[in-house]
């Protein structure tokens, strides 16, 4: 078993994460500086209160509907009031979320919705921002933002729906479509090799990175619970169905018959096992992952790697990202989250420490300052 | 004012031009000069009493490598000119290249200051004085110096391998070619060389300091105090008193040396102009931008937020604004020209100042997201600090060759208003009139500047803060009654709405919007309305800016019209022709969209309209379209700004035109 996948000494799973608020306890100090309201004032909130009177467009079946939900049922969990959250977007089938939320909401362009949310967490680092944005906005158009969004750690939860296909626009192959899809664009099949997602996120330095799927309920639900409350840059990929134009892109390993057997449910602090009997595991042969079924060849559970999401070290959590089925079970689940000081954090120190050795700038001052002289 | 004509030329009284090489007089060495004074008064035992002649103006133009120091020498002589009293316009002309070969044409840089006891509104159009640090500095730069005109040259540098290098066959100083010139060679290198003796410094890192040499002697020459260099020089590099002794000995050698030396027979003063009372300092254009910026949120009482990504002329006002964390004024340096304006929006969305900065090819990649800020409404500043040419053209250049972009640059109709400072100081005024219009109408601002007027100088009259536009445009808190696009009914504006205000959730977006509920609507007679009310609401700005003024007489042969950097030039050759009894005038455009309510009345008073553009005439094309106006183009496109006599012999040959009855 590898050395990385061993928890820290002392590291209990069962309390709060670095970069984790444990549910339902606010510090004193982030209700002292307004970021959130006491529990007792927020504790009212319902989903419905997240529910715009308007009728989302999305078609029949399709998977944001359920991506909608579960972020209507959790937003009351964050005990933010609901003026303070912001939902930002670009442009795809994604980009309509923003009108269904009873939030504050900004339909973006496409791809620059991590740019609109940078620049309003500059302004107001004290806003809970969420940007919601598809495989072609995130990767294709907006691949530039979102590298610099995660590297920077501006504290925005980032939710992509990966559908792995063009959806608003009918049909065209994604970032993600599988080689030698056959899609409106590449009637005879893609020459494009697809990108991981999420190893993307891990080569940019997001501080949370997580996936789930638009239909395993709970695990969306969980995933974006979390992701609400980590502080930093999250990455969370949404397995989503089109079923207009990609339909069952992710039914392989996903349809409920098959998804004990095939997706690999990640805990922090839990071996990594998965299976209806949860007797497979996936351990680490020299550098490579490989499937294991506990009890053949004297294999245990103390061979299968334990997952540790707070790793500073990423190796593992690149391998987990890269990782997919038919080869493995695909992990989902949060799979890194680690604190660093946020974007608009750091901003705030400098702006401090500049005040504490020079004092508040005055306007006047500043004019006047360098070689002036006075004519009389 | 300016006089008419050219200025007397310095230097020439009593001078044989001379072509020698021998550097004429004794060089002066580190010995005759007095360091312990620390005025920086420089007193030698071989002072000589010289004549001196008062001038109006002089321009004075420093021209090296660029690696010579060329840029810093003539900041140092504007600061001093302008600390003295004399009204300045100064012109920096360097290579895109950070280091061109040394010695090559490629390489040379240049700084033209032009200083005067009265207003002037230019850097002059071409030097009396030329100090040419090498061949290639000469040569790159000779073609600008009228016949009679002085030169100065580091003689030191005139060797066979750096004149090659320049393309002479020949040492000009030596086959007579510059005989219609009064040349002084100097051996700059060598004095400098030796005023440093005994400095634990390599040479390379001597000849470095050569520069303050040249600098030194041009104090001389004009009768100006060292003591502002000095005292940069300890406040640069104080930490580091080797390269400040260094400094400060090259400096007053050079003055040493003009004291010493029999080359020079007559000093110059210009004397202190007549400027309004007040207290003053240089600015640039990007620094004056900046200051503006600064101002414009003091004054809203609202943060500043500046996101900008490094591009040539304008990265200049990202360093500055960085520096002013202690007035909690946020930057952000953003992965490209998108998400520049991508988070300036996003600061505005949330409530800031929201500013970006960037030149031509910046402004290209911004305009989906000015579209954007278009139809969510919301108040943005966009800086573009023109450059020359389209794709990369000239980085370093000026021109002004995106007011098409800045007035249509976009998808379908997308009307917003347009602004543009005439002069380095004006940035200022304009940065806050960019904010009042964008707060007061709730629009996205074009703020147009340019090369010249980001990287001049003149001095600025620092203003009370108290006494500036009161630009406080409150947030929608009030529950009752609101809808995100319900309009202000005088100027059609929307009200402003942050995250963070209960009871008021809204979604704002590029899709078209419902007149008054804001929700998406794709309804027919819906979107034509919107069109047509985010056309009024910019076109309602016309009764909310000023006039245009005439300068000169209100009605008569010609009218001059112009807009931006321009206006020194146009102002100063109608000022002349005005002097020598034409009928001339001059009106300049601040606002180019929409333009001031009188325009049209104003341009149909002059039997001619002449527009002088650096550009191939985009704005006579919007008077013209507008106004159905004809006018007359004077088009120069050469990277450089106007000088006064092109714009003049331009503004006589339509007067000839008009005297010969043709139209």
């Amino acid at each position: 078993m590898s050395e990385q996948a061993k928890l820290p000494a002392g590291h209990d799973p069962a309390v709060a994460l670095p970069g984790e608020v444990p549910p339902g306890e606010v510090t004193l100090g982030e209700i002292l500086q307004g970021e959130v309201l006491p529990p007792e004032l927020t504790a009212k909130l319902s989903r419905k209160d997240f529910v715009p009177d308007v009728e989302p467009r999305w078609c029949p079946g399709c998977g944001d509907y359920s991506i909608l939900a579960q972020a209507q049922r959790v937003m009351p969990d964050f005990g933010v009031p609901r003026e303070n959250i912001v939902f930002i977007s670009g442009i795809g089938c994604s980009g309509r979320f923003p009108y269904y939320m009873n939030t504050y909401g900004f339909h973006g362009i496409h791809g620059r919705a991590p740019t609109l949310a940078t620049g309003l967490k500059l302004a107001r680092p004290e806003l809970m921002v969420w940007v919601i944005t598809g495989d072609g906005d995130a990767l294709s158009i907006g691949g530039n933002h979102i590298l610099h969004a995660m590297r920077r750690n501006v504290d925005i939860r980032v939710v992509m729906f990966n559908n792995r296909i063009y959806g608003l626009t009918k049909g065209q192959a994604s970032p993600t479509s599988e080689f030698g899809q056959r899609t409106k664009s590449t009637p005879i099949g893609s020459v494009d090799y697809p990108i991981h997602p999420l190893v993307v996120a891990l080569a940019a330095e997001a501080t949370f990175v997580a996936r789930s799927v638009d239909t395993v309920v709970d695990n969306l639900q969980g995933v974006l619970e979390r992701a609400g409350r980590h502080k930093g840059a999250a990455f969370v990929e949404v397995l989503q169905n089109c079923n207009i134009f990609n339909d069952g892109a992710h039914r392989a390993f996903t349809d409920k018959e098959v998804r004990a057997d095939r997706l690999l449910f990640l805990e922090h602090g839990k071996p990594m096992l998965f299976g209806k009997n949860r007797d497979m595991g996936i351990r680490l042969n020299h550098l490579r992952p490989e499937v294991v079924r506990l009890g053949e060849n004297g294999i245990t559970e103390a061979d299968v790697l334990v997952h540790d999401e707070a790793s500073e070290d990423p190796t593992i959590h690149f391998m987990l990202a890269r990782i997919y089925w038919p080869d493995f079970p695909v992990p989902v689940g949060v799979i890194r989250n680690v604190r660093r000081p946020t974007h608009d954090e750091l901003v705030d120190r400098q702006i401090e420490a500049a005040i504490a050795s020079e004092g508040a700038g005055d306007v006047a001052g500043l004019l006047r300052s360098g070689d002036t002289w006075t004519v009389e | 004012m300016h006089a008419p004509g050219r200025p007397a030329l310095p230097l020439c009284g009593g001078d044989p031009p001379t072509t020698g090489r021998a550097g004429g007089g004794r060089p002066a060495t580190p010995a005759g000069v007095s360091t312990e004074d620390p005025r920086g008064l420089v007193t030698t035992t071989m002072r000589r009493d010289l004549p001196t002649r008062t001038l109006d103006r002089v321009t004075i133009r420093f021209a090296g490598d660029s690696g010579d120091g060329m840029q810093l020498t003539g900041t140092q002589f504007s600061r001093t000119a302008a600390a003295f009293g004399n009204d300045i316009s100064t012109l920096p002309d360097y290579p895109a290249e950070i280091r061109a070969p040394a010695g090559s044409l490629a390489g040379v840089s240049g700084f033209q200051i032009s200083f005067a006891s009265g207003n002037i509104h230019t850097p002059g159009d071409s030097p009396d004085v030329l100090v040419a640090m090498n061949p290639a500095a000469l040569r790159a730069n000779l073609h600008d110096l009228p016949p009679g005109g002085a030169i100065i040259v580091n003689s030191d540098a005139f060797v066979p391998a750096n004149l090659a290098k320049a393309g002479y066959a020949t040492s000009p100083l030596d086959d007579g070619s510059l005989a219609g010139y009064a040349v002084f060679p100097v051996p700059i290198s060598t004095l400098n060389a030796r005023a440093l003796e005994g400095l634990d410094m390599t040479a390379k890192q001597v000849d470095l300091v050569k520069n303050f040499f040249a600098l030194g002697l041009m104090f001389w020459l004009y009768e100006r105090s060292m003591e502002p260099t000095l005292r940069w020089i300890e406040e640069k590099f104080g930490k580091r008193p080797v390269v400040a002794e260094a400094n400060q000995r090259a400096l007053r050698a050079g003055y040493a040396f003009g004291e010493t030396t029999e080359i020079f027979h007559t000093r110059y003063i210009v004397p202190s102009a007549d400027l309004a009372p007040g207290t003053y300092r240089n600015v640039t254009g990007n620094e004056a931008a900046s200051l503006g910026f600064v101002v414009a949120a003091a004054r809203a009482e609202r943060q500043l937020v500046y996101c900008s990504y490094p591009i040539t002329p304008a990265s200049e006002i990202l360093h500055q604004l960085s520096e002013y964390k202690s007035l909690g004024v946020r930057t952000f340096q953003a992965e490209d020209e998108i998400a520049a304006i991508g988070a300036a929006l996003g600061a505005s969305y949330g409530g800031a100042l929201g500013v970006t900065g960037t030149s031509g090819p910046g402004m290209a990649l911004k305009s989906e997201m000015l579209g954007l800020a278009v139809m969510v409404e919301l108040p943005l500043v966009v800086v573009d600090v023109q450059r020359a040419g389209p794709s990369t053209g000239l980085p370093t250049k000026t021109e002004q060759g995106d007011l098409f972009q800045a007035v249509f640059g976009r998808n379908s109709d997308s009307p917003l208003p347009v602004v543009a400072a005439a002069s380095p100081a004006d940035c200022f005024d304009v940065a806050l009139e960019a904010w009042r219009i964008a707060l007061r109408h709730m629009t996205p601002v074009v703020y147009l500047s340019d090369a010249f007027l980001a990287n001049g100088a003149e001095p600025w009259r620092i203003p009370d803060v108290e006494a500036l536009p009161d630009l406080r445009h409150p947030n929608r808190t009030e529950k009752a009654g609101f809808y995100p696009y319900l309009r202000d009914e005088e100027t059609l504006a929307r009200p402003w709405v942050v995250p963070g205000t209960p009871g008021l959730e809204h979604r704002i977006g590029g899709l078209e919007k419902h007149d008054v509920l804001g929700t998406v609507s794709y309804d027919p007679d819906n979107h034509h309305r919107m069109m047509t009310l985010r056309a009024e609401k910019i076109a309602r700005i016309a009764a909310d800016i000023p006039p245009l003024e005439v300068f000169g007489p209100d009605e008569g042969d010609l009218l001059l019209v112009g807009w931006g950097s321009t206006f020194g030039a146009i102002r100063s050759a109608v000022e002349e022709m005005r002097a020598a009894g034409r009928s001339v005038a001059h009106a300049h455009l601040r606002h180019l969209h929409p333009f001031p309510a009188n325009t049209g009345e104003v341009l149909r008073r002059f039997r001619r309209v002449l527009v002088p553009e650096v550009n191939l005439g985009q704005l006579s094309v919007l008077l013209r379209a507008e106004y159905l106006v004809d006018t007359t183009g004077f088009n120069l496109v050469r990277g450089k700004p106007f000088q006064i006599s092109e714009v003049a012999a331009a503004a006589e040959r339509v007067l000839e035109d008009v005297r010969g009855g043709r139209r």
